[in-house]
């Protein structure tokens, strides 16, 4: 293996496996907040099983976030020394920010695992929200970081020196606040889902039933709200991509030629070589209306920018493809809940609708694992983007194949663990809360 | 600005080699107890850090991050040159605190428990040891950024005797932290006893440790003596260390658990400056008698400013919070 693949594996793999724990740190606080309050607001016996059941999950995949969050942080010097070199001073306010946050996590999390019968009942409730918020921040910092190589602000660059330096300027770039709230409502989406979609099932084997359909309702309300606002912030996110950044919106589209009033492709086989998209539908005008909001406008395609400077088409489109295509499948499943509450009471407790949610348990970790494709690889060749690539960026040292395989396996035996763990945990719901 | 930056960088260096140290140490303790003791020190030790692990290993975020974003060349040199062992610790990492959580949040207790067990005593002492030979190696001048070849460039650059002997010692040191700590944390004498043995038995072997490394120094040609016994402030930090050392001894008879804790975590503190005090503001010597220095390759002024800023408020935050945690779950375990 090309060392220099190896490095961009094993910083796809690290950040493909942070993602999914982070996320699920981050959004579970609030459900478990949630719960909480309904237990102490009720006294049911079942909100605290399920506040103290979430809790063990919340530990267990924050330990893990944390240290694959540890390792990240080493690894964007080992991989990628040269970027760090420049990049680090300008880059690195919403880094030193997250330390701040994240440590407050880590405090609060300390407070609110150990201190069930220690402390004032509020007191321990709001150490709970603490973890959640804090978690959400140090969230919204990272992608603020990441945003910056899609649009590099705060600097000036010339003849490979960089000057001027505003590290506020760069934290406060173009593309943050769009990749920031995509971002935040996926991991919304996507653990309300992954969790709702583990008590649907619990539910229709039925196995701890008053236990599950409350855990079942919040984590399927936290969801549902987000797979419906995400539409929105896609579409805000599009908009912003088209001007901002092009090759990434035409290579999402397989858009290989510029036009006005281009058609949306969607699902298809892009064929770089002759650049055409096979067995695609076509609605014409669609991306001219989605990237500008208006069916006419001029959109960008490939042609426009030298060869060495496009972004690979194929991996980029089906990533996009998935994404999108995912997201509305949440979307209907959440449309079809909310008709259940708010008119048809009596499909609630129907088996479709929880055979659905079941169905669409890994629908959101997949759909953000692709919208991170979508944006990674969207961006290549360059690390900054227009300013610095990625094969630049890479450390000299040799072998880098080895430690890619190495971290394969601990992260391959790591996922297998927590995942095994999880299903003991579930299982063993009636035994360690025999209220229920 | 920069001046504040600095104390933050050593002071998070400092609290990570205390509190992760001490943490790590927990692993080590266990590892090396002997096989029917080991439930009561593994529940001890759970005791004692439980609620606090997570937030004792901030520490090297803050570190690091401070590292990247105010002295990027320092951290990008280091990286490329020391990635094997920068790997190898974070290894260490990753096994040690999914391990430890696993541990206490498997809601089966069977077989994988001693799974988890040895991994997190193998990764206790990894750990350290790593981030030892990368101290070691900081200050051992073979680091080359010109080297042409693998050997020279990213083996020889941290596997001598010198790096590999703090490293030793910094695993010593971590277990002598941990058994001084434990001494106060537990419920009943006999283990108040087998943790003042250990503390005794871990310094013991720390002071050894400490001798290796002056012995490596002198193998490899690296003037430690000189550096440690050649200006005031270092004297001054020796004799108070051993000062320190001979009122543990006497006072550990005693079981005055606080006062002990501070004076181990004073010996690390006096150790930590005579180290570093020598070559501030250089933190790295290169194979080529040049230098990577705090002073200098810093990253942009207006970045150190912020990042200044953004340090001394987020301690607004973190220090009072931290503090009552850790007061509180004391304050608990003592009634």
């Amino acid at each position: 293996m090309d060392d220099f693949i190896a490095a961009r594996s094993q910083m796809a793999l690290s950040l493909g496996f942070h993602i999914i724990f982070s996320c699920i740190g981050m959004v579970m606080p609030f459900f478990m907040a949630v719960s909480h309050y309904y237990w102490i607001k009720t006294n049911d016996e079942v909100y605290r099983s399920v506040t103290k059941a979430w809790s063990k999950g919340v530990a267990i995949f924050f330990a893990t976030g944390a240290v694959s969050g540890t390792v990240l942080s080493f690894e964007l010097g080992l991989l990628w020394p040269t970027f760090m070199q420049h990049a680090g001073p300008i880059f690195g306010m919403p880094f030193s920010l997250e330390g701040t946050a994240f440590f407050i996590e880590a405090i609060a999390l300390g407070f609110f695992l150990y201190g069930w019968n220690r402390f004032n009942k509020w007191f321990h409730w709001f150490t709970g929200v603490v973890v959640g918020v804090s978690g959400l921040v140090s969230g919204i910092l990272v992608v603020a970081a990441n945003s910056w190589m899609n649009s590099p602000a705060g600097f000036v660059y010339s003849n490979g020196n960089y000057t001027n330096v505003d590290p506020i300027k760069a934290m406060f770039n173009d593309a943050w606040f769009s990749q920031a709230l995509h971002m935040s409502i996926a991991a919304f989406a996507a653990t309300g889902f992954a969790v709702a979609g583990i008590h649907a099932l619990m539910i229709l084997r039925k196995k701890n039933i008053l236990f599950h359909t409350k855990a079942f309702k919040i984590a399927a309300v936290f969801g549902a709200v987000a797979a419906l606002l995400q539409p929105l912030s896609g579409d805000h996110s599009a908009k912003d991509i088209a001007k901002r950044q092009p090759a990434k919106l035409a290579a999402m589209e397989a858009h290989f030629y510029t036009e006005k009033s281009a058609s949306l492709i969607i699902g298809g086989f892009p064929d770089e070589k002759n650049k055409k998209v096979n067995y695609a539908i076509k609605i014409p005008g669609a991306l001219s209306f989605l990237a500008h909001g208006d069916f006419e406008t001029e959109v960008t395609g490939l042609d426009k920018f030298p060869v060495g400077e496009q972004p690979p088409v194929a991996v980029t489109h089906y990533a996009f493809q998935i994404m999108v295509a995912l997201g509305m499948v949440m979307m209907g499943i959440a449309v079809l809940y909310f008709i259940a509450v708010l008119r048809k009471k009596n499909w609630r407790n129907s088996r479709w609708l929880l055979k659905l949610f079941v169905f669409a348990t890994p629908a959101g970790f997949i759909a953000v694992e692709a919208g991170w494709t979508v944006t990674e690889v969207g961006r290549q060749p360059w690390i900054i983007y227009g300013v610095m690539k990625t094969k630049d960026a890479v450390t000299p040292m040799p072998g880098i194949a080895w430690s890619f395989y190495l971290f394969t396996a601990v992260y391959f035996s790591l996922a297998l663990i927590v995942i095994y763990m999880l299903y003991r945990q579930i299982k063993m719901v009636g035994k360690l809360y025999d209220t229920v | 600005m920069l001046y504040v930056v600095i104390a933050y960088l050593w002071v998070s260096v400092l609290l990570y080699l205390l509190m992760g140290g001490a943490d790590f140490g927990a692993g080590i303790i266990e590892l090396f107890t002997s096989k029917e003791n080991r439930p009561r020190t593994h529940t001890t030790m759970y005791r004692a850090i439980g609620p606090i692990w997570e937030a004792n290993h901030m520490w090297l975020i803050i570190a690091i991050v401070i590292l990247f974003v105010g002295f990027p060349f320092i951290y990008s040199t280091m990286s490329v040159a020391l990635h094997i062992p920068l790997t190898a610790m974070l290894l260490g990492i990753i096994a040690r605190g999914t391990a430890f959580t696993f541990r206490h949040y498997d809601a089966v207790v069977d077989d994988m428990q001693v799974i988890y067990r040895r991994i997190f005593m193998y990764a206790s002492c990894v750990t350290p040891f790593f981030l030892g030979i990368i101290a070691g190696s900081a200050v051992s001048g073979r680091i080359d950024p010109s080297a042409t070849d693998f050997l020279h460039g990213y083996i020889f650059s941290w596997l001598n005797l010198f790096s590999v002997s703090v490293g030793i010692f910094t695993v010593a040191i971590c277990g002598f932290l941990a058994a001084v700590y434990l001494i106060g944390e537990t419920n009943n004498e006999t283990d108040t006893q087998r943790f003042i043995a250990k503390a005794r038995t871990t310094n013991i072997i720390a002071a050894c440790a400490g001798a290796l490394v002056f012995v490596a120094a002198r193998v490899d040609h690296i003037p430690l003596e000189e550096w440690v016994f050649g200006n005031p402030v270092g004297i001054a930090a020796i004799s108070a260390a051993a000062a320190s050392l001979i009122l543990f001894w006497w006072l550990i008879k005693k079981g005055k658990r606080l006062v002990i804790r501070v004076l181990a975590g004073f010996q690390v503190t006096m150790i930590l400056l005579t180290t570093t005090y020598r070559h501030y503001p250089n933190i790295v010597l290169l194979k080529n008698g040049g230098h990577l220095s705090l002073l200098e390759d810093i990253g942009h002024e207006k970045t150190i400013h912020s990042l200044g800023l953004a340090l001394l408020i987020g301690s607004i935050f973190i220090l009072p919070a931290l503090f009552f945690l850790i007061y509180d779950f004391q304050k608990k375990k003592i009634k």
